[in-house]
Parts: structure tokens; sequence; C-alpha cells
């Protein structure tokens, strides 16, 4: 059974198609990253798996429950109430820019949610914050504010809320790129380590070598369509035009 | 008369102006975040009529507003109220005008937040009233606090306006004093103490501005 399964995805902006029929499976344990050019569609492809954005038709399913299908009008009904709080424990999200909680402590921004949504034991939530803190290298910045951290420290405080929810998937929307590049690096470090772990992961970057790297598999979206898919080595010795293109541009990364 | 005697007169309608400025901001705070979020209501019937109400409440006189609150139950419905109606009249008049402006500077605050604190929120699984509560309404105080200042002090002013439906407060004592002695002292009297009053309440509101500062 497939952790991720989209089908058939299409999501329409004022009647532009940015989504365009985009399939896309993800097994547990595997890193999967996502390529393509700006407005390729890829941040809409993330929103609509997280539920964000709701996709226009198509199907979203999480370890085989339902999130979004396809009624008879070809339009997309979405689980409701306590079924898709249910599928939305699944999965995580790490934004490009954090989105931190600027008046909670880096503590508590991990902490808040799962004392106060999933109701978890607080000195077992704290233990826990602190110990990823610790994996971070943030452990000396607990009890500050995120005003007071480096844009890399915010993003690793930003993996850090999301894994103490314990999703069984997260999703990387450009987690370096609003970064200094001399930062990139340490951020990239600790997604690495993620997936030594053996946490399923998709990521959306424009770091080439990092995505050659780290994955499993690799996506190529122009246009609001899969190009071309497949392991780092097929994507990057691709005869595809489009594909070759692209990657020249980023050089080889 | 004596001197002490007219102080003691004025020290009871300060003690009627801080009561009317002290029930304006316990009852007007969060009654404006009530009509705030009507004001942002997605139901257009609910949204219009708050609508109305604020633009009513901002365009016309607060003395007026008073009035009618005060003759309002006799001219109206015909029930006769007594003296001790006044000071109620009073309350009510200021809490629903005062309600009105925070609501705007409310709306105001919770419409800048960004839309990325929602959707952390969302994707860490609160639900909205937690959304409201935990995350974004802390931001709000924060953000608004400059323009809620404003109106404190605008309302310590304001309080003499309860002279108009013959509240005893602060500013009719003093006038009464005054022309009875043919004295300027009762003014001096009054003028101090909404200058002290207010630099008090500024004292206080940049003392709050300050523990907000523990985040940029
Ligand atoms: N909320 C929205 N309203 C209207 N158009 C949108 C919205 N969100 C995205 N779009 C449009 O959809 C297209 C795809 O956007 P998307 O952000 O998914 O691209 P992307 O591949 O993530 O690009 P980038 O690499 O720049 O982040 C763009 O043309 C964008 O302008
Ligand atoms: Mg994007």
């Amino acid at each position: 059974m497939y952790l991720l399964e989209m089908n058939h995805v299409k999501k329409a902006f004022d009647g532009q198609g940015v989504l365009r029929d985009i399939s896309l499976s993800v097994k547990e344990g595997e890193i999967v990253s996502i390529i393509g050019p700006s407005g390729s569609g890829k941040s809409t492809l993330l929103r609509c798996a997280t539920m964000l954005e709701e996709m226009d038709g198509g199907e979203l399913n999480y370890l085989g429950e339902k999130a979004a299908w396809n009624g008879p009008d070809g339009k997309a009904i979405y689980a409701k109430g306590e079924k898709r709080k249910e599928i939305q424990k699944n999965y995580g999200l790490v934004f490009q820019n954090f989105h931190l909680f600027p008046h909670m402590t880096v503590l508590k921004n991990i902490t808040d949610a799962p004392i106060h949504v999933q109701k978890r034991d607080k000195e077992e939530v704290y233990s826990e914050a602190m110990e990823l803190l610790k994996k971070m290298g943030l452990e000396d910045k607990a009890e500050a504010y995120p005003c007071q951290l480096s844009g890399g420290q915010c993003q690793r405080v930003a993996i850090a809320r999301a894994l103490a929810l314990n999703p069984r998937i997260l999703f990387f929307d450009e987690p370096t790129s609003a970064l200094d590049p001399e930062l990139t690096g340490e951020v990239l470090k600790v997604i690495k380590s993620l997936a030594d772990m053996h946490i399923t992961m998709v990521i959306v970057t424009h770091e080439m070598a990092f995505a050659k790297d780290i994955s499993d598999r690799i996506i190529f979206m122009a246009d609001g369509v899969i190009v071309e898919e497949g392991t780092p080595e097929e994507v990057f010795s691709s005869s595809n035009e489009r594909t070759q293109s692209f990657l020249g541009r980023y050089g080889e990364g | 008369m004596a001197l002490t005697k007219i102080l003691l007169q004025l020290a009871g309608g300060m003690w009627v102006s801080i009561q009317i400025f002290i029930v304006t901001l316990v009852f007007s705070l969060p009654l404006g975040l009530l009509v705030s979020f009507g004001r942002m209501s997605k139901n257009p019937v609910i949204r219009a009529i708050v609508k109305f109400y604020i633009s009513v409440m901002r365009g016309t006189p607060l003395m007026l507003q008073l009035m009618v609150v005060y003759f309002g139950p006799y001219y109206l419905l015909g029930i006769k109220v007594g003296n001790g109606y006044r000071l109620w009249a009073a309350f009510i008049g200021f809490v629903i005008n005062y309600a009105a402006y925070f609501a705007e500077i409310y709306r105001s605050g919770i419409q800048s937040m960004p839309v990325g604190q929602y959707e952390a929120a969302k994707l860490l699984g609160y639900t909205k009233p937690q959304t409201f509560f935990r995350i974004i309404f802390p931001q709000v105080v924060k953000r608004i606090l400059p323009s809620v200042t404003n109106e404190v002090i605008t309302l310590v002013k304001d309080t003499s306006l309860a002279f108009s439906i013959s509240v005893l407060e602060m500013f009719a004592v003093a006038k009464a004093l005054a022309s009875s002695q043919t004295s300027l002292i009762p003014f001096v009297a009054a003028g101090l103490f909404y200058y002290v009053f207010n630099l008090i309440v500024a004292v206080g509101m940049e003392y709050i501005e300050k523990r907000m500062n523990y985040y940029q």
C-alpha cells in the first residue's frame, strides 16, 4: 500500500491550469524530490497534497484512506470532520518561509501542538522536544524567540516542530530558498539526517546536488505536468530535451 | 465653602469618571472583539448589520448617542426610568460606542496577520478556535496596542460627555461648583485631574507595550 497516493490531480487558478492531470505515489520510507522551473506547479502540488489548497478534480489517499475523491460531476469531494483530522495526522509540511509562531519561544513552538492538539503528556513532550533540538544542534536555543535566530536556525526549528507530531510523511517546499547560501548547508544536513532515520519525505528543491544525493526518486515537473521521473541517475542522464535544458541551467548543482 | 469641601465634591465626581472609564474598557474590549467577528462574518446579513452599527456609532456624536440611550426608553417605549438610570445609560452608551471603535481596530489587526500563520496552524492540527486564541490573537494584541492606547486616552477625556445626561462626573461637578463659588479653582482642579489621569494611563500603556516587546 502506498503512503501517499495522488491520482489525476487537476487544479486551475482563474481558468489557468496549474496542475494538469498529475499522478504521484510515495511508498513508506521513500524519499522523493520534485524539481522543475519556477511556476511549474510544485508548490501547488504540495499544497494540494496537504489540503491547504483544494484540487478541482482527482484523488488523494493516505495509507489507503480517502482524503479526496471524484464526485459524480468529476469534481473532487473532500473527507470532512474527524475523518479529515485523522488523515491530516499523517503528514507535516515545512514551508519555505518557516512560518514559526513569533510570540512563542523555540521550545513552545515545538511543544504547543503536541500538548494542546494531541493532548499528550507535558513532561514527555518536553523531553522529546529537547531531544529533537539536540538533533538539530539547537539545544541552547530552547528559550530563544524566533526573531533571535538566523534563517537556518529558524528552518531547523520548523523541521523540529513538524517532527514533534510524529508524522509519517514530511513535505518540504524549498526549505533552503529563503536562506543565505552559507546557511543552506546546515539545513540540508538536518534533512539528510532524517533520511538516515528513514522518514518518508517529499522535497521540492532547487538544490540539484542535494536532490541527486538524497533521493530515491526524482520527479521533474514543467507546466503542470510530470515530464519525467526516475532514479537520480536516470533523470540526471536523461535524453529528454526539456529535462536536459532545465538541468543544464542548474549545471549539475 | 472651604477648599476641602470643594475638593471633596470634586473627588466624588472624579470617582464617577473613573467608574465610567473602567466599565467602558472592561466591557467594550471583549464586546469589540465579538463585533469584529460579526464584521468579518461569512454571513452577508450579519456583516451588513454590524457594518451599519459601526458606521452609526462612528458617524454620530457620542453625546447624541448618550441622549438616545438615556431618553430612548421613555420617549420610544414609555418606560419610566428613575434617576439611577443616568449612570447606567452612560455605561451602556460608552460601551456600545467604544466597542464599535475597538471592533475596527481588532479587524485591522486580524486582517494584517500573514496567511502563513493560519496555514502553519492548520498543518499542525489546531482547531479554528485554538488557532485564533493561541496563535493569532496574542500577535494581534501586540499589533493593535498603539491604536488601543489612542482610544483609551480619548476615553479619559470623553468621560466628560456623560455631563450631557446630567451624570455628576468630574466635569459636571466642576462646572456646578465653579458657578456657585464664582471661582476658577474647580476648573483648574478638573483640568489637573484629566491631565494626571491621562498621564497615568499613558504610563500604564507604555508599560504594557514594553512587556509586549519580548518578541519583535
Ligand atoms: N493562490 C493562487 N492564485 C492564483 N494563481 C496562483 C496561486 N498559487 C499559484 N498560482 C499560480 O500557479 C502557478 C504555479 O505556481 P507554484 O507556486 O505552484 O509554482 P512553483 O513550481 O512552486 O514555482 P516556484 O519554483 O517559483 O516556487 C504560477 O503561475 C502561479 O502564479
Ligand atoms: Mg514554489
